[in-house]
């Protein structure tokens, strides 16, 4: 980081022990027609120069209205009471619209996740990084034009001057968000709050942003991280603040909350953290599964279920030309097993899923199912078994007809011959396969939440009682207190049903935790395959071994975040 | 970039990664070349079907013809056709008057009235400037209407959503003559800040601009509306507050531009639609226009004056939509490369 102050140097050194923000008996709840809703009760907590609070909880649990309350942007309707709420000593519970805006991005600059909405989708993003600078009076026209690329620059972003004149859209996601990070430290304030900063990001990427939140804080920037995951706070964080329901419920030194956490709940998210140590356990022993019907052994055959032979796909790319999306990949996934494909976006896992579940020929190559042509073959003739294949997506709610309720979308799933009654049974049972209760029959999906959401996409899934399943990234979208349960609920549906599973995810530690085999892709090609323990213990290619090193992990000191610095399009 | 719904918009971004440069430029001349296409294909079949109009007109064309200029309806002896029939062609094979319409259509020539003895562009020129000036400045007054109102009352608390939804629906469905009417009465015969009819210069523009402005300015304020709420509760908004920006700035720099779209659309076919919405608005405010030579000439059967106008109308369209075209992508660069 070049920056061309320092901001500790803008420290007197009077402040230097005092808190930046004190926080002391916040509550926040929102007024509406329907009522008074309380969303955070009672919250205290100082922030120290060069400090990292984090605060942790899964969504709903007030963690980022807190944070929006800091900067006076709580929300419409809302209610904000505090025994004290103050910023170097200033007292922020009567500020008005205009003295908020003189602290919103000169003293706290605050980080979304997400750059791609996060950012105007149709404004360069030079112009957002200016917008910051030119908000406060910062220089004139020419000059913050000179601070915007030295901004860009000291983010790590390559090529800044070209970088800044391109929009979010045309970025990667580790530009775009590092972007983000740009426009939000543009002005140097002392505070950076970090709102789920790398949630939807890969590993690799996700170690970079964290490295940059790190350098921040070296020069004595103060941060509020916010997360739903407990290993991404883990390494950074100085103290740590966890929130369920709108209440602390734990509160400390980070390696005390993490090393001997006092509270059931911080224990429980410790354990929902899938990885290599948590294979064949529970990852949410609280979360009662439910009682399987006792059900034959898998239908009985011989030879692999799914076989994928050099498949290859290329789409033709805007402006003529075509791109290779999927390059020479072969797979065998045997009956009841779990096959984990791992790459970052882009690496071609989702077009080798679509090739399997036959949404699209493969160019060259062929996949079989249970010995026979499952690709190259008429669709009127793939029909009939089309059931034994089932794919459950990252985000269920817009695979459902918004308007239909949980019961309708599980009876569109069935075997249309079934009779009224069997139908109705069936769907109890499928409800209770994936631990829902019946009075979530006549609810609309929009009602649900997301970790119900996706036990009805998996139920809609086992319908027709599939031998296997894609799930493409479907928990990647979860808390990770919910994505335990359905981790959870997803093995003990494979042991007691023998369906095999083809799981395809961004996040190392799902795959380490589910797979049975591990594909490792990266630009169309697999780059490593074996089994989780040689390829989390031995990665034999340096693309694999950067993986694994960024990989975050509770026990783990500071990831390499140097693994792929110079990230390019 | 790994939070995309569906797998669909997965492989589109991992296949749109390696762009070739190179062919780009291939690539806009075979769009710029369908556009023109399409453009021509518009205006031929809206030619094709004026022709066709005239010769599917019941009764022998060349005593329609002469009715229409002397004002009677008799029957007429050959000698007294004979100068018609050779002056407009009616002699030759239907194709071959097709053709030479076209080909008169290319040289500019939209042929010669029935009734006035001239040329059809003549008349048609004349009023032409007029009309065009009305819809282009009624066009500008919605968008300013619309404009303002949207910004003022989107997204703000429940009762002034719920006025400005009602305004924009109640104006969006006011009809012209009706509109034109009251603006009259109000503003020229009880007030008297604008003249009662024609005049020149911007007073008398105004009234008429603003019968024609009021209803479109509704109707594109409910399209805008709902997008302006929508961008409102995008992050990137949260963002732009996060930097310190303020409520006013916010609305016309970052979510105007993303709720302005659907508007940008209608503007295209709003040019069109004003200019047959000046065919009343004219005959109100006694105001000269292709409005008025329209209704005078379908009273009159002068039906080469009518596709006349109707080619115009035709072309005027097809104008509009590739400047929309071309507007829309500087509102939103990404329809560019997409």
């Amino acid at each position: 980081m070049t920056l061309t102050t320092e901001p500790a140097g803008l420290l007197a050194p009077a402040t230097k022990d005092a808190p930046r923000i004190r926080v002391r008996g916040l509550s926040v709840g929102f007024t509406s027609s329907a009522g008074h809703r309380r969303v955070v009760n009672d919250v205290s907590f100082e922030l120290h120069p060069g400090r990292c609070l984090a605060i942790v909880g899964e969504s709903g649990s007030g963690k980022s209205v807190t944070a929006r309350t800091l900067v006076g942007l709580t929300g419409r309707g809302a209610v904000v009471d505090a025994d004290e709420l103050s910023l170097d000593g200033e007292d922020l519970r009567g500020f008005r619209e205009r003295r908020w805006r003189e602290v919103r991005g000169r003293r706290i600059g605050v980080v979304l996740q997400d750059a791609l909405v996060s950012l105007d989708p149709l404004r360069p993003v030079g112009k957002e990084i200016e917008e910051a600078l030119r908000l406060h009076g910062w220089g004139d026209r020419r000059a913050r034009r000179r601070r915007v690329i030295d901004l860009l620059d000291a983010v790590g972003v390559p090529e800044p001057e070209r970088r800044a004149r391109q929009r979010p859209g045309e970025l990667s996601g580790g530009l775009r968000q590092r972007a983000l990070i740009a426009s939000a430290i543009a002005l140097e304030p002392e505070i950076v709050i970090a709102d789920e900063p790398t949630t939807a990001l890969d590993v690799s990427v996700q170690a970079q942003v964290l490295a940059q939140l790190a350098a921040m804080k070296e020069r004595g920037v103060s941060l509020v991280l916010i997360s739903h995951d407990l290993s991404v706070v883990a390494h950074l964080a100085d103290d740590i603040l966890v929130m369920r329901g709108g209440e602390v419920v734990e509160q400390g030194a980070a390696a005390e909350v993490l090393g001997a956490p006092r509270h059931a709940y911080t224990r429980e998210l410790i354990a929902a953290v899938p990885g290599g140590h948590t294979r064949d356990t529970r990852l949410a022993p609280h979360f009662v599964l439910p009682e399987f019907p006792a059900r034959g052994a898998a239908p009985h055959a011989d030879g692999p279920l799914v076989e994928a032979v050099a498949l290859r796909k290329s789409y033709p790319v805007p402006g003529g030309g075509r791109a290779t999306a999927v390059d020479d990949v072969s797979f065998t996934l045997e009956r009841g097993r779990t096959l984990g494909i791992v790459g970052e976006s882009g690496s071609g896992k989702s077009t080798t899923a679509r090739l399997v579940l036959a949404l699209e020929e493969p160019d060259a190559g062929e996949v079989r199912l249970a010995g026979r042509p499952w690709t190259g073959i008429r669709e009127t003739r793939r029909r009939a078994d089309r059931r034994r294949v089932s794919v459950v997506a990252q985000d269920p709610l817009s695979s459902f007809d918004p308007r239909w309720t949980v019961e309708q979308i599980l009876s569109d799933a069935l075997d249309l011959r079934l009779p009224a009654a069997s139908r109705e049974h069936r769907i109890r049972e499928l409800l209770g396969l994936v631990a829902l209760p019946d009075a979530v029959r006549r609810r609309l999906p929009l009602t649900l939440s997301g970790g119900q959401r996706q036990r009805v996409a998996i139920a809609r899934a086992l319908a027709g009682e599939p031998e296997l399943i894609v799930l493409d990234e479907a928990v990647s979208a979860l808390d990770v207190s919910v994505q335990a349960q359905i981790l959870d609920l997803l093995v003990a549906l494979q042991d007691a049903l023998g369906v095999s599973y083809l799981f395809i995810s961004h996040d190392l530690g799902v795959i380490h935790h589910v797979s049975d085999d591990i594909l490792v892709m990266k630009d169309g090609r697999v780059v490593e395959r074996g089994d989780p323990e040689a390829v989390f213990r031995d990665p034999q290619h340096p693309y694999t071994r950067d993986l694994v090193g960024a990989l975050l992990r509770l026990d783990s000191d500071t990831p390499s975040a140097t693994a792929s610095p110079g990230e390019t399009e | 970039m790994t939070r995309t719904s569906s797998a669909e918009a997965t492989a589109r971004e991992e296949v749109a990664a390696p762009v070739a440069s190179p062919r780009t430029g291939l690539a806009r001349a075979r769009r710029v070349g369908g556009r023109a296409l399409s453009a021509v294909t518009v205006l031929l079949g809206a030619a094709t079907a004026a022709f066709l109009a005239q010769a599917a007109l019941p009764g022998d064309r060349a005593t329609t013809i002469l009715n229409i200029r002397s004002g009677q309806a008799v029957a007429r002896t050959p000698e007294e056709l004979a100068p018609i029939i050779a002056q407009f062609g009616l002699d030759r094979p239907l194709v071959r008057q097709y053709l030479d319409y076209l080909a008169g259509l290319l040289r500019g020539d939209l042929g010669s009235s029935y009734q006035q003895f001239r040329p059809v562009w003549d008349i048609i020129g004349e009023q032409l400037a007029a009309t065009l000036v009305l819809s282009l400045t009624a066009i500008a007054l919605a968008w300013l209407l619309m404009v303002v109102w949207v910004v003022a009352t989107a997204g703000r608390g429940p009762r002034v959503r719920g006025l400005g939804q009602t305004v924009d629906t109640v104006a969006a469905g006011l009809p012209h003559y009706w509109l034109g009417i009251v603006l009259l009465l109000v503003f020229a015969l009880t007030l008297h800040w604008a003249p009662v009819m024609g005049g020149d210069g911007i007073e008398a523009l105004l009234l008429p601009a603003l019968t024609l402005a009021i209803p479109l300015g509704g109707f594109m304020g409910q399209a805008t509306r709902a997008e302006f709420e929508r961008a409102l509760e995008q992050p990137f908004v949260v963002s732009a507050r996060m930097r310190g920006m303020g409520e006013t700035e916010l609305r016309l720099r970052h979510v105007l531009r993303h709720a302005v779209l659907p508007a940008v659309t209608l503007s295209g076919w709003a040019l069109g639609a004003t200019i047959s919405g000046a065919v009343v608005v004219e005959s109100i405010f006694n105001r000269p226009g292709i409005g008025r030579v329209l209704v005078t000439a379908v009273s009159s059967q002068d039906i080469p004056v009518v596709t006349g106008i109707v080619v115009l109308i035709a072309a005027v369209y097809v104008i509009a939509n590739l400047v929309v075209d071309v507007l829309y992508t500087a509102v939103d660069p990404r329809v560019r490369i997409a």
